[in-house]
């Protein structure tokens, strides 16, 4: 078995409006950036042990597929890498 | 008539629920969301509060508890169940009614009076009542409702929006929608009719002294269904 860290990105599918992106981008623009669009998500890091790198995925998938990501609203990406 | 009240970590207004309920002449328990057993109530309520903090998302905790499994049980018996504010949260994350509540659109969290128009009373929380304006209480920061435009087309044409947001005299304006929710619901139902959920709050205004009596009509209505029982009429 070995240490997997996977790195679970959860952003609102593109047709979703997203006010916190919205706020964001505004915010910036008062800075003076030429902001032209701004998209807000979140990062959740899970570290497990797994006999592999593809079970390691596959369990990665199935936390976002069950719980970390609502498919009506939201997409998620997986990232596995070995300690 | 026995109605279940659930509680989860962070569930706040179950007490309040449990109080209007004995006003309408109803029995309520209280029951901790990690042994629920539903069977032997009449109806079943996921009332509002913070579970679990809103982390991750509003609802999505308390949405993988032993309680939604007891839930969904009790939807294929067509057991009545409504959820209030952060109960419909949870029923849309366990899937027993569709879409989803995002943050309101301006960000701000809203605490406040709004009208809402009944469009479907063919749910035991609404039976009769179609066609009132009614005014509820509202406390939430993510009751803006979305879903895919085929959803929204399907729920519309199936008649499963129950409460709308509108002014006063009925009209659903953009200025009467607190939180930019899509079509300005407010509040619908399953396909059935036996699962209804909705932002604000009946639990509060169900007396004079709390400002308001018509959340006291749908709990009315629910002890009213009994008279009747029979399984749910599905929605036209």
């Amino acid at each position: 078995m070995t240490d997997f860290v996977a790195t679970i990105r959860v952003r609102p599918k593109a047709e979703v409006r997203d006010p916190q992106g919205e706020a964001v981008a505004g915010a910036l623009r008062s800075l003076g950036m030429d902001v032209a669009d701004v998209r807000t998500g979140k990062e959740i890091v899970v570290r497990f042990v797994a006999p592999d790198a593809s079970a390691a995925r596959t369990v990665a998938e199935k936390m976002g597929d069950e719980l970390l990501a609502n498919p009506v609203i939201e997409e998620f990406a997986v990232e596995v890498a070995a300690e | 008539m026995r109605i279940a009240v659930l509680r989860f970590p962070g569930t706040w207004s179950e007490v309040d629920f449990a109080h209007a309920l004995s006003l309408v002449g109803a029995e309520a328990d209280i029951l901790w969301h990690a042994d629920a057993d539903l069977r032997g109530y009449d109806a079943a309520i996921v009332p509002g509060g913070f579970t679990y903090g809103d982390y991750l998302r509003a609802g999505a905790i308390a949405a993988i508890s032993p309680a939604a499994a007891e839930l969904r049980r009790a939807d294929r018996e067509g057991m009545p169940i409504l959820g209030s504010c952060n109960g419909f949260q949870i029923l849309c994350e366990i899937g027993l009614l569709p879409g989803a509540l995002v943050r309101n659109r301006h960000l701000e969290f809203r605490c406040d009076w709004v009208h809402m128009r009944i469009e479907n009373d063919h749910t035991p929380f609404t039976a009769g009542l179609r066609g009132e304006i009614v005014r509820m209480p509202i406390a939430h920061g993510e009751g803006c409702w979305v879903a895919d435009d085929l959803t929204l087309a399907r729920i519309e044409a199936n008649g499963q929006v129950v409460f709308r947001y509108t002014d006063e005299r009925g009209a659903a304006t953009v200025e009467s929608n607190p939180n930019g929710s899509t079509a300005n619901i407010a509040g619908l139902a399953n396909t059935v009719g036996n699962v209804v959920g909705l932002m604000p709050h009946p639990e509060r205004c169900s007396e004079e002294m709390l400002g308001g009596t018509d959340g006291r009509k749908v709990l009315e209505a629910l002890t009213a269904s009994r008279h009747n029982a029979q399984a749910p009429v599905p929605v036209q």
